[in-house]
């Protein structure tokens, strides 16, 4: 009797990697336990077990393929002198093509396939004076101009004409923080795991490599000291970026960054500022359930003290982080860890920042308005694209910085629609989509044609079970029901 | 050695004497916080000082003593009891009790408050108000100090009460782990509050709190500035020299309540008073000096100029102007 082996899955969030190398031939022996086979995500890399005595018959899936779905058979095991037919029913191997990766990018409810993240070392790109350089620097890219019209990922402050080169979220945030080290010898990462291990989502990687153990410093667990310790550094003129592992931990350390970082410049008259970044994944990942699954963005932007940002795109991401860590103020960065490996177009900018405090419209229209931001984002821009094709045009905005809110934005799209949907993962009572329906009925009463509607995370914790963690979260569905109610279309 | 009165002792012939010039400088700073701070009691009780304000009066020995071990350049941070540091860090009284008044020439423009004071000029780093935050952000400190390898020295104080928090251990486990250049002074002045230590610590030695980190600890007797002083010249010599944290409890007492409100039922009369005659920090010195041939009336002269500072920052305090109401907008964000 015959087993397949399976492409696993090295976390909640990941449906396809690499695989990377086998480590048995055909023909061999193996027993349960044995490594057979390396398998690698642009975030880890781990060892295939044989699952069962016998003879490895079979590879279904050679060394060095990309994109293998989770759960495509890669191997079979038989029984010792077992025959093996050519025709067995092993599924073909699910490779996902280009155009496959455009749609999901498209569909966008889950992972954009893993790209391997670049291994050349950040100093190379230091050395990047130019464009083409800095183009040569990144592995296939495919570059763009930027055009006139807004588009969904590009920041409008972007030059038009600009070259464009795609990377992932989770490179332009290594770049970003890669740049500022270079750029101010003050700054440097804390945190669990960003070092020697590159990242617990590799977002660090290969700072260690680059800034030495100095300015990437390794920190045991222990979230509420290390922040304490981060910001007593900030306090003494140094620009700490503090990584959490996610932000579900900074729970744990929530009283230095409301009492020592964000209220010492006013305790001080002014005499001491706290330039710190809080970042990390923040909200629902994929199957992590209630403690690791937590929206923090109502909660630190109700801080007056703190600047909260939450990019839901590669370009916004490097922009905004390099402008967060230039800023004096505490900053909280809120990343998410589905759209790390999301990929889209990022200036080849020599030094690209974005301004912090202005929302970004995505999506003209003149319809409704849908306010989001963070992953957010991916649900108020396909339901943008269906509505369109009922004929219904939808402005869509990025808020990208939550505090300050850049309210003129929402209002001035408010006054053009007369109608707003806003859009967010966390819970609804006193939520960023609560503060959005507030500051719109009081600044646009009269532009409006219909109650601001919400879609929200629902009001509960977030369960496990795949089908409860789909109905908790907000869907594509849920933002057109909200739209075409605020339009009194069914 | 611990005495009945839970004060550590060291025979008189193991402890470093002063000479005449220190003698003079411990008493001068010590008896300048507490005029300070008996003038800040009086001050709250005409309603000049709001809110929560506690007093320093009987531990002045503690940051006196380490003050006089420091070098320029070396920080202090500390938590709510902390007027006696920031005059001990060079401060001007006017200005910290135009603080503890809410007023305009105040470190921090009447919006911080008796609990939440910082000087930059004079590397004081709070004034925090959250029982036993001043351990991580000292050791921030100090960790800034080995980023930069500028020789300096953290020196971070907090109460025997905050010794039982969390996130003093994580800070101690990263300050030892990383070698950084801070002493940490926990001043045991016996009740946290109302709760006497060892109705809240299984382990009352304080000084082997840091041991489980490999940090060494010193137990003192905190109300000998002597003591205090060779301590902390002891341990801001280890930090300096790149050895990694030191730990010193410095046993001492708080005349006064925990704060203005506190009825201190928690403790008897004659027990504050019996420390008040034997081991007043102050009184040991002037002793010292007297039988060293210091006159009365020069000792006295000493005092009149505290007082005079002290008359002069009420004066300050009383008469200056609440922050514009424009001020309540102003220091949000850099």
């Amino acid at each position: 009797m015959t087993v397949n082996v399976l492409m696993p899955a090295l976390s909640p969030t990941m449906e396809q990697g690499k695989l990377a190398k086998w480590l048995k031939n055909e023909g061999d022996a193996v027993k349960a336990g044995d490594v057979i086979a390396e398998i690698e995500t642009d975030k880890a890399t781990m060892e295939v077990e044989a699952v069962d005595e016998g003879v490895l018959a079979r590879i279904l899936v050679p060394g060095g393929t990309e994109n293998v779905a989770v759960n495509t058979p890669i191997a079979v095991i038989a029984e010792e002198g077992e025959e093996v037919a050519d025709t067995a029913d092993h599924a073909p191997v699910d490779r996902v093509g280009e155009e496959d990766k455009a749609q999901k990018q498209a569909e966008a409810a889950p992972p954009v396939p893993g790209q391997t993240a670049p291994q050349d070392e950040p100093g190379e790109a230091n050395k990047a004076a130019t464009k083409a350089a800095v183009e040569a620097a990144t592995p296939a890219p495919k570059a763009t101009s930027v055009a006139k019209e807004p588009s969904a990922t590009v920041a409008p402050e972007v030059p038009e004409g600009t070259t464009m080169v795609s990377m992932t979220m989770r490179e332009a945030l290594r770049d970003a923080m890669a740049e500022e080290m270079r750029r101010d010898p003050n700054v440097f990462v804390m945190g669990e795991e960003v070092a020697e291990y590159q990242g617990a989502y590799k977002i660090t990687q290969g700072l260690l490599q680059e800034f030495g153990a100095r300015r990437v410093v390794d920190t045991p667990i222990t979230e509420y000291g290390f922040a304490g310790v981060a910001v007593g550094a900030a306090f003494a003129g140094l620009r700490p970026i503090l990584e959490f592992m996610t932000f579900n931990f900074s729970m744990q350390a929530i009283d230095h960054i409301v009492n020592s970082a964000a209220k010492t410049r006013y305790m001080s008259g002014g005499q001491i500022n706290c330039p710190i970044v809080f970042r990390g994944p923040n909200g629902a990942a994929a199957r992590v359930a209630a403690q690791h699954s937590q929206d923090y963005s109502a909660w630190y932007s109700q801080v007056p003290g703190l600047i909260v940002i939450s990019p839901s795109n590669a370009s916004d991401a490097k922009g905004l982080l390099k402008a967060a860590i230039r800023n004096d103020n505490p900053v909280v960065f809120l990343e998410n860890e589905i759209l790390y490996g999301k990929t889209s177009e990022v200036p080849a900018l020599e030094d690209f920042v974005l301004p912090i405090g202005k929302a970004r419209i995505a999506r003209p229209g003149k319809d409704v308005t849908l306010v989001s931001f963070s992953i957010g984002m991916t649900y108020a821009l396909q339901a943008a694209e269906q509505l369109a094709k009922e004929g219904i045009d939808a402005e869509v905005i990025d808020l990208r910085t939550l505090r300050p809110m850049d309210t003129a934005t929402i209002i001035e799209s408010v006054k053009k629609t007369g109608r707003c949907v806003a859009i967010e993962e966390g819970w609804p009572q006193c939520g960023i989509s609560a503060e959005i329906a507030m500051r719109v009925q009081q600044e646009a009463f009269d532009y409006l044609d219909a109650p601001v509607l919400r879609v929200t995370g629902k009001d509960t914790p977030m369960p496990y079970a795949a089908n409860l963690e789909k109905l908790a979260l907000p869907s594509v569905a849920d933002v057109i029901t909200a739209a075409k109610a605020v339009l009194y279309r069914s | 050695m611990v005495e009945e009165s839970g004060v550590a002792s060291a025979s008189a012939s193991t402890i470093p004497p002063f000479s005449r010039e220190q003698e003079l400088t411990a008493f001068r700073d010590m008896l300048l916080i507490r005029r300070f701070e008996e003038k800040a009691g009086q001050l709250y009780g005409m309603g000049v000082i709001g809110g929560f304000c506690h007093l320093y009066i009987g531990q002045e020995a503690v940051v006196v003593g380490v003050k006089m071990a420091a070098r320029d350049g070396d920080q202090f941070t500390t938590s709510y009891r902390d007027h006696g540091h920031m005059l001990a860090s060079g401060m001007e009284p006017r200005r910290v009790m135009a603080e503890l008044a809410g007023k305009r020439g105040g470190y921090s423009k009447g919006k911080g408050g008796s609990m939440h004071m910082f000087s930059r000029e004079a590397n004081f780093y709070g004034g925090h108000g959250i029982v036993g935050a001043p351990a991580p952000i000292g050791a921030g400190v100090a960790f800034a100090n080995a980023y930069r390898g500028d020789g300096r020295v953290s020196l971070t104080f907090f109460g025997e009460g905050a010794a039982n928090q969390g996130q003093v251990y994580e800070a101690f486990n990263m300050a030892s782990l990383w070698k950084l250049p801070v002493v940490f002074i926990v001043e045991n002045n016996r009740y946290a509050m109302g709760t006497e230590i060892s109705r809240a610590s299984a382990q009352i030695d304080l000084s082997k709190r840091g041991a489980a980190f490999g940090i060494p600890g010193k137990q003192i007797d905190g109300m000998d500035v002597r003591i205090v002083k060779a301590t902390a010249d002891e341990a801001i010599e280890w930090c300096r020299a790149g050895k990694g944290p030191y730990l010193i409890e410095a046993q001492t007492y708080r005349y006064r309540g925990h704060s203005m409100s506190d009825p201190a039922k928690y403790r008897s009369k004659e027990e504050v008073q019996k420390m008040r005659e034997e081991h007043d920090p102050i009184e040991q010195v002037r002793a010292r000096l007297i039988a060293d041939g210091m006159s009365e009336d020069e000792l006295k002269k000493i005092d009149a100029n505290a007082r005079k500072i002290v008359a002069e920052a009420a004066d300050f305090a009383t008469a200056d102007k609440e922050p514009d109401p424009s001020e309540l907008w102003t220091d949000v964000l850099a």
